[in-house]
This record gives C-alpha cells, sequence and structure tokens, in this order.
C-alpha cells in the first residue's frame, strides 16, 4: 500500500484553509468594497453618513415625543413639553386620531362607513381573477386576507353584528364559488360595477340591475341577429339596442320595479363623498375605463386609414398638450355648453369621463411603444395563417404589446392615481388639498402641517409604490425570453 | 379547381361594402366621418342654444379691457390698469420662467441622483433610492403644498426683524436676522434677495407697447460671442489632434474666452446689487420673491428630478456592459469610459424620455393655482375668466396656449433628439 509507505514527514490528509485575512472578510471586506473602495467613495460615505444622521437627529425626538391623546394642538404641545421639557419637539398624532374617517371618506355618513369598506374589498375580489390570471391558489389567498382585513376594518369603522355577519356571508360565499368554479369568478368582476355603484350611492338597487340589464339586452340582441346578418351588423344593432335601452326604457323600468318591491339603501349623495374614497372612487373607475379606450386609439393610431389616423393622433396630441387642470376646468365650467339644455348630471362623473380621455391618451401612446416594439414578423405570421384583423390582434398582437408596455401602463396608472388629487381645485374634497384644508382650518387644529401631509402621503406612497412592486411581479412573470 | 386569379366580376352588391377588404376601409371611414360630423354639430348647436339662452356670445374683445387686477410677480410692465391681454402676457411669461429655471433644476439634480444611485457605494445609493422613490410615488400637489406651508409658516414675520425700542433696551438683538451675511432676509411674507443693477447701463429704447432692453442685448451677445469663439479654439484643436495626434491643453484658453469678456462687461456697465434693508415696517429696495414661486420651484425639481434620476439610471444601465469593459480594455479610465463610451450612447436613449419630463414639468406649472401662484392659468384662466365671466373663450385660448408651448418644446428637442441620433444605413 502506497499510504502506509509514505515516510512520516510526508503529510497524507489535507491542512484545513487558513481564513482569509481580517481586511478580507466579514463586514470589513464589505464596508471597504462598498464604502471606501476609493478616496470619492469614502468621501461620500461619510457626507451620506452626515445627511442620515442629521436626519435621525431631527425626526427621531420628534417621533418618539408623538402624543396620540389630546384634543388640540395647544394640548398636544403642553403634554410634550411636560414630557419631554420645553422647548422639545414632538409630532401630534392626535389629530390623525381625532380626523381619520374625514381623511379617508370626507363627509360620508358615519353609520354607512361599511358600505365603502365592503366595496373596497370586494374590488380586490374583483380583481383578483384578473390579477393572478386564474390561479387558483393564490386568488384564495387574496380572497382569504381581504376577508380577515374586512372583518378587522368593518369591526373598526361599524361594529354592528348584521352587517359584520353578511359580509362575512358574503366573503364565504364568493371562496366557494373560488373552490369549486374558480373560473366563474370573472362574472363577478363583471358585474362589480354595478355592485359598488349600489354601495357606494345607495338608493334603489333595481337602477344598477335594471343598466346592467342593457348589456344582457345587446347580448340578446346580437345572438338573436347573428345568424341572419353576420357578426357587423348583429353587434352594431345589439349596441343600438342597449344605448335604446339605456335612454328610453331604463328610468320608467326601474322605477315601475321600485314601485312594486321597494329595495334598497339609503342614498348618498356625491357631495358627501371625499378623502380617499373619492380618490379610489375617481382612480378605480378611470384607470378601467381608459385602457379599453387607450388600446382602441393606439390602433387607431397605426391604422392605414388616413380618417381614423388623423383623428386618432389629433385626439391624443392635444390631450397630452394641455394640463390635467384645464380639462377638469372643462369638466367643471365647459361641459354645461357642450351638453343639451338643462342636462346636468353629477360632477363626480364629469370628472371622471374627463379623467378617463385625460388617461386613455397617455395609455394609448404607452401601447404605441408597445406595438412599434413587436417585430413585424409577428404582423405577418398572423397575416399568414389567415387571421382577421381583430382575431391577430387578439391572439397574435395584443398579448404580446400588452406585455412589453406593462411598465409603462402601470406608470400611467400610477401617475393617475396621484392626479386625482387635482380635483380639489373643481370643489371635490380630495384627501390632500380638500380635507386638509377642512382639518386645518378648524380651531383646534390651527398651525398643524407636518401630520396631516405625513399621512396623507404615507397612504398615497404605499398605494404607488405596491402598485409599481406588482408591475415588477407582473414583468417577471410574464418574461418568456432566455436571458 | 380552377385557381381564383381574378376576383369574382358578378357586379356590385351591397354586402361588399362590409365584407369586400377593397371597400371596407372606405365604408368604415365614411361612417365615421359621418358619426363625427355629427357629434361635432351636436357639441356646436348645443353650444349655440346654451350661450344663446345665457345672452352671451363668442367675442375676445373682453381682452382689450382693463384688468384691474395686481399681479405681484410681473416681469413684463404692468398695473392694474393694463389690459387683460397684458396680464395674460405678464402670466405666460411667469409660467415659461417656472418652467425654465424648474428644467435645469430638475435636470442638475436629476443627472446626480441618477448616477449615484448606479453607485458601488452602498450607502449613497440606498439614499438616491429612497429620495427616487419618496418623490415618485407621492402626488406633487402634496409637495407643493407641503413647502409653501413650510415657508410661509415657520419663517419669521417681518416684525421679527426690527430692533424694537424694548429690544434695545434690554441690549437684545432682535428676534430674527438676516442670512447670507445679511444679504438675504427670509420672512414669511417672500424671500428678498439682492437685485443686480448697472450702475452704468445702456437704457431702454421704447417701441409701441414693448421695450428694448440695451443692457441684455449687450450681455447676449457677447455671450454667445464667447460660446462660438470658444468652438473655434476646439475646432482648432481638434484639427491639431487630428494631424498630429497630441491634444493642445486648451482648458485655460477656454476659460479665460468664457470669463474675461463677460466679467469686463460687467465691469464696464457698473454690475453692482441693491441689498435689501429693513427699513421701519418693512424690506426695502432688493428683489422680494413670493413663497408661491420658490414652493413651486422646490417641489416641481425634486419631482420632476426623481423621474429624470430614473430615466438617467435606466440610459445608462441600457448601455450594454461590454461597452464599458470593451472600454477599459483599451486602457480608458473610469472618467473617460464614462465621458467617451457610456454618456454619448446613454444619451440617445435618455434624451426622448427626457423631453416628456420637460413637457410634464411645463404642464405642472398649472398647479401653481394650488399656492396662488399667478401663472398663464391663473391670469387667463383665473381672474380674467372669474371677471369676465367668459368661460369658453378664456379656456380656448388657455389650452390652445400650453397646446403651442407642448408643441415648441417637443419639436427642439425632437430637432435635438434627430440631431445626435445614431445614424443608421
Amino acid at each position: 500500500m502506497t499510504i502506509q509507505s509514505t515516510p512520516d514527514f510526508v503529510r497524507n490528509t489535507m491542512i484545513a484553509p487558513m481564513e482569509p485575512p481580517a481586511s478580507q472578510r466579514g463586514a470589513v471586506k464589505w464596508a471597504r468594497e462598498n464604502l471606501f473602495s476609493s478616496v470619492m467613495n469614502s468621501v461620500l460615505t461619510v457626507l451620506g453618513l452626515l445627511a442620515l444622521f442629521l436626519l435621525i437627529r431631527g425626526i427621531l425626538p420628534w417621533l418618539m415625543n408623538g402624543v396620540w391623546n389630546a384634543n388640540s394642538l395647544a394640548e398636544c404641545r403642553a403634554i410634550v413639553a411636560a414630557n419631554a421639557g420645553e422647548g422639545a419637539s414632538g409630532a401630534c398624532w392626535a389629530m390623525i386620531r381625532e380626523r381619520w374617517h374625514q381623511f379617508l371618506f370626507g363627509f360620508y355618513p358615519a353609520d354607512a362607513y361599511w358600505r365603502p369598506v365592503l366595496a373596497f374589498a370586494l374590488l380586490f375580489v374583483a380583481l383578483a381573477p384578473i390579477l393572478f390570471s386564474g390561479i387558483r391558489r393564490s386568488i384564495l389567498w387574496m380572497i382569504g386576507i381581504v376577508s380577515v382585513c374586512l372583518l378587522l376594518a368593518l369591526v373598526g369603522v361599524d361594529g354592528h353584528a348584521l352587517t359584520i355577519g353578511l359580509a362575512m356571508l358574503l366573503m364565504a360565499a364568493l371562496i366557494g364559488v373560488v373552490l369549486f368554479a374558480p373560473h366563474r369568478l370573472i362574472w363577478f368582476t363583471a358585474l362589480y360595477p354595478a355592485i359598488a355603484f349600489f354601495l357606494l350611492w345607495g338608493g334603489s338597487v333595481w337602477a344598477p340591475v335594471v343598466a346592467m340589464a342593457g348589456f344582457a339586452v345587446m347580448v340578446l340582441v346580437y345572438q338573436v341577429l347573428l345568424p341572419r346578418l353576420g357578426v357587423v351588423m348583429a353587434t352594431a344593432l345589439g349596441f343600438v339596442a342597449a344605448c335604446l335601452w339605456w335612454l328610453f326604457l331604463q328610468t320608467s323600468v326601474s322605477t315601475t320595479i321600485d314601485g312594486i318591491l321597494p329595495f334598497g339603501l339609503p342614498s348618498v349623495d356625491s357631495d358627501q363623498f371625499g378623502g380617499f374614497l373619492l380618490a379610489f372612487v375617481i382612480g378605480v373607475t378611470a384607470i378601467a375605463a381608459s385602457l379599453p379606450i387607450g388600446i382602441l386609439l393606439a390602433l387607431g393610431r397605426r391604422s392605414d386609414m388616413f380618417l381614423i389616423k388623423t383623428l386618432s393622433v389629433g385626439f391624443i396630441e392635444f390631450i397630452r398638450g394641455v394640463p390635467l387642470i384645464t380639462m377638469l376646468f372643462t369638466a367643471s365650467l365647459l361641459l354645461q355648453y357642450f351638453l343639451p339644455p338643462r342636462t346636468n348630471f353629477d360632477l363626480i362623473l364629469r370628472v371622471i369621463i374627463l379623467v378617463t380621455l385625460f388617461a386613455s391618451a397617455y395609455i394609448a401612446e404607452v401601447i404605441r411603444g408597445g406595438l412599434a416594439a413587436l417585430p413585424r414578423g409577428q404582423y405577418e405570421a398572423a397575416d399568414a395563417l389567415g387571421l382577421d384583423y381583430w382575431k391577430a390582434q387578439r391572439l397574435i398582437i395584443m398579448p404580446q404589446a400588452l406585455k412589453i408596455a406593462i411598465p409603462g401602463i402601470v406608470s400611467s396608472f400610477i401617475g393617475l392615481f396621484k392626479d386625482t388629487t387635482l380635483v380639489a381645485f373643481v370643489g371635490l374634497l380630495d384627501p390632500l388639498k380638500g380635507v386638509t384644508q377642512v382639518v386645518r382650518a378648524d380651531i383646534n387644529w390651527k398651525g398643524i402641517y407636518w401630520e396631516p401631509y405625513i399621512f396623507v402621503g404615507l397612504i398615497f406612497f404605499l398605494i404607488c409604490f405596491g402598485m409599481s412592486r406588482y408591475s415588477m411581479y407582473l414583468e417577471r412573470k410574464l418574461k418568456t425570453d432566455h436571458r | 379547381m380552377a385557381m381564383a386569379a381574378d376576383a369574382p366580376k358578378d357586379g356590385f352588391r351591397l354586402s361588399m361594402l362590409i365584407y369586400d377588404t377593397r371597400f371596407r376601409a372606405i365604408t368604415i371611414q365614411v361612417v365615421v366621418l359621418i358619426l363625427v360630423l355629427l357629434g361635432v354639430a351636436w357639441l356646436l348647436n348645443n353650444t349655440i342654444v346654451n350661450l344663446a339662452a345665457k345672452d352671451k356670445d363668442i367675442n375676445f374683445g373682453f381682452l382689450w379691457n382693463r384688468a384691474g387686477y395686481d399681479i405681484g410677480q410681473a416681469l413684463v410692465p404692468y398695473t392694474n390698469d393694463s389690459t387683460h391681454f397684458r396680464a395674460a402676457l405678464v402670466g405666460l411669461v411667469n409660467t415659461l420662467v417656472l418652467a425654465f429655471f424648474g428644467c435645469i433644476f430638475a435636470t442638475i439634480l436629476g443627472v446626480f441622483a441618477g448616477v449615484l444611485r448606479l453607485s458601488h457605494n452602498w450607502i449613497v445609493a440606498r439614499l438616491m433610492t429612497v429620495y427616487v422613490e419618496m418623490f415618485r410615488n407621492i402626488p406633487l400637489l402634496l409637495w407643493i403644498i407641503l413647502f409653501y406651508v413650510i415657508l410661509s409658516e415657520t419663517l419669521p414675520t417681518t416684525a421679527d426683524f426690527r430692533a424694537s425700542a424694548a429690544l434695545i433696551a434690554d441690549g437684545q438683538p432682535p428676534l430674527a436676522s438676516m442670512s447670507f451675511g445679511g444679504t438675504v432676509a427670509l420672512t414669511n411674507q417672500g424671500t428678498n434677495v439682492p437685485a443686480p443693477f448697472f450702475s452704468r447701463g445702456l437704457g431702454f429704447t421704447q417701441i409701441g407697447d414693448f421695450s428694448i432692453n440695451w443692457n441684455f442685448i449687450a450681455i447676449l451677445v457677447v455671450v454667445i460671442g464667447s460660446v462660438l469663439a470658444n468652438r473655434r479654439v476646439r475646432q482648432a484643436a481638434r484639427a491639431v489632434q487630428e494631424s498630429t495626434g497630441v491634444r493642445p491643453v486648451t482648458w485655460w484658453k477656454s476659460l479665460a474666452i468664457l470669463v474675461l469678456p463677460i466679467t469686463a462687461l460687467m465691469i464696464a456697465l457698473g454690475l453692482s446689487f441693491d441689498i435689501p434693508v429693513f427699513g421701519k415696517f418693512n424690506f426695502a429696495g432688493g428683489i422680494s420673491i413670493a413663497h408661491a414661486f420658490t414652493a413651486m420651484l422646490i417641489a416641481l425639481s425634486l419631482y420632476t428630478g426623481a423621474f429624470i434620476a430614473e430615466v438617467v439610471r435606466s440610459g445608462i444601465q441600457a448601455i450594454s456592459r461590454g461597452q464599458s469593459e470593451a472600454a477599459f480594455a483599451l486602457g480608458l479610465r473610469p472618467g473617460r469610459t464614462m465621458s467617451l463610451i457610456i454618456l454619448p450612447q446613454a444619451l440617445r436613449v435618455i434624451i426622448p424620455p427626457l423631453i416628456s419630463q420637460y413637457l410634464n414639468l411645463t404642464k405642472n406649472t398649472s398647479l401653481g393655482i394650488a399656492v396662488s401662484y399667478l401663472d398663464l392659468r391663473g391670469t387667463l384662466g383665473g381672474i380674467t375668466l372669474n371677471q369676465t365671466g367668459r368661460e369658453l373663450e378664456c379656456m380656448l385660448l388657455m389650452m390652445g396656449i400650453y397646446l403651442i408651448i407642448s408643441l415648441i418644446i417637443s419639436s427642439v428637442l425632437n430637432a435635438f433628439n434627430s440631431a445626435v441620433r445614431l445614424k443608421e444605413r
């Protein structure tokens, strides 16, 4: 055996490697590489640490001395002075404790807070099948978390056992739907606009039901006429029939049914909406409506038909050339000139329409970028397969173009949501200017400025940051190239 | 089976308008045209009926009536006896001034933050990430209002600068004092800064409604002359470099050409500063900058700067690693790699989104409404609109002007973009 024959002075086992020198391992190495790799870097590090130190030294005592129980700013300051000594600064969170409901709901009736809360929770249920494209486990997780949050929120704002019980029953039913027929949940998504409208504005239950029946009329007419007249005419006539239903029959039908079966919630006026409730109503509606309009505009802009192309380009460039504020003023000042005399519809609705048009122009440009990034071969392949224009768009072009455009679409949505604060300038009660002004005008809280803006800013930050993180998740999930 | 070489020739049927691709495009366009015309006619008819019902007409004559309101920040000569047109002009200038300075500060901030965000320095990169995410995810309106409220509620009042008899008797200084060596006064009313003026100025020439400022023209001529001369020096240096391979040192020549003439002109014109001095009740002399302007400028620069930082970062990241590795392989130092290899290529990626950020900033100046900054929207679309009650005319004019500004900015920058674009086959 060779091992036995090796002389004693030759080592026959490997010696354990020595540890790297102290400067080449652990925190020291990390700091040398990431903080002090060069003179310039060291200077930057020192400056950064200094900035951080000054920031923390300024903010930390203010946060630590925060007061949660007080009835006015003066009382807050007195408590801070008593606890931390004269001249110390401290946050006065008591204002938020007293006024949080105004920041969230505006002047919405307090006994009906469960309605917007429920509508908000159902929004996530309605979004789940779209966000997770039919992955049952993710949808279940989402609905489960939403149910728990809903329970906590309802206990917090309302506390009536009946409403909480009914809401939990509804959530249980929805979980049942997901468990046994996950693909049916999309019907809930389709019905969600009517449900949310009913919950938020209240009134007779029949108004949204009859309005949704317009879509049933459209489908019915389409199905009846399809064998005789073909797709194009059937779609057009179905659309006309639905419009006739909404314009002439809807009101009389819903009042008749309401006369027979009066059922509904107490109605809430639009001018009672405010705070983040208003931001969400405008933001979510405009986001949902602007995507299809934006897709159509983007297709129109790339169309071969001269007239369609000119109209789309003109619309997009006009909207993108003027500030949103002028569009909002159009909604509040000019729309009365353009509509038939004595039409006077809700200011929130007018603002939503104009904000939707505004957002759709930006979405159209983002989607056009996605369409332009698609290789020409994809269009040619769709043509070679014999697909007609809409089939090619639906099956080949749009799935790829939208995937490319996701980051842009989401950042447009974030921009739109942030821009909902501008509705304050046409007299609506947005969380930022509207509600904060009301709070700051109160004699008890006069002179408070950091706390309300930090509170509102934090909520906006969480929502917008969440949206951008979701878009990154989506981008990763949909990435199919191997790089 | 015969090949369908020709289209069937059996006459024209009505259904071919929809199902025959030769006619379908025309049919659709005709239908759309009719619908659009009907829609426009309906809107116009409504407008005419509504205007008639309110006993109004469409008339821009009100622009030549007396405005009757004061504008704090008027860079064009303006009194409350001037016309509404002139008020709108003052507002337009205020919009453009804000947009101009906002773009400059936002670009500086954005480039710094974008480059530092890619720094290998962990703490600096994190700090910049926090800055970018914080400003990108919180509405601009919040920043504007917050900065305005802080400026106008935390700064000392004008009265605090007064050395009252009681304080003098106690031997105490006034409650507040001027900053920057006693040249700048920050009060809750505004910022008082020294005003430059020329003791041996060239004066003005009045032509009709407008006046020509000869000092300004002299400065402009000297600056343009220096820039052109500097370009000649650099061209000469380049010629030498291309013939001999050695680039002559030019930085001191450039510095002299750029600095000396303008300094000489300033001395010749007698540049001096009018420093604000506290009088009996208020500051006299200097320029008072309203907090509305300062708050708008700070908020717009920080907010747009965060977006520009992202644009710069993604532009630099779009240049593949291979480019910088190739540059290192050629023996270029990191600084030169950045300036000669990375930046020229990244610039092409950066410019188009940068243009849209500038456009956004310009449009966002209309948020001055939140702090009563009298820009175009504040004068034409605000006070003038409310005083004359001519919503339609004012809104049309305002939208038209914003549209023209946007189109001008985008066309100028697009021309620049096509000049630096990669020249392909």
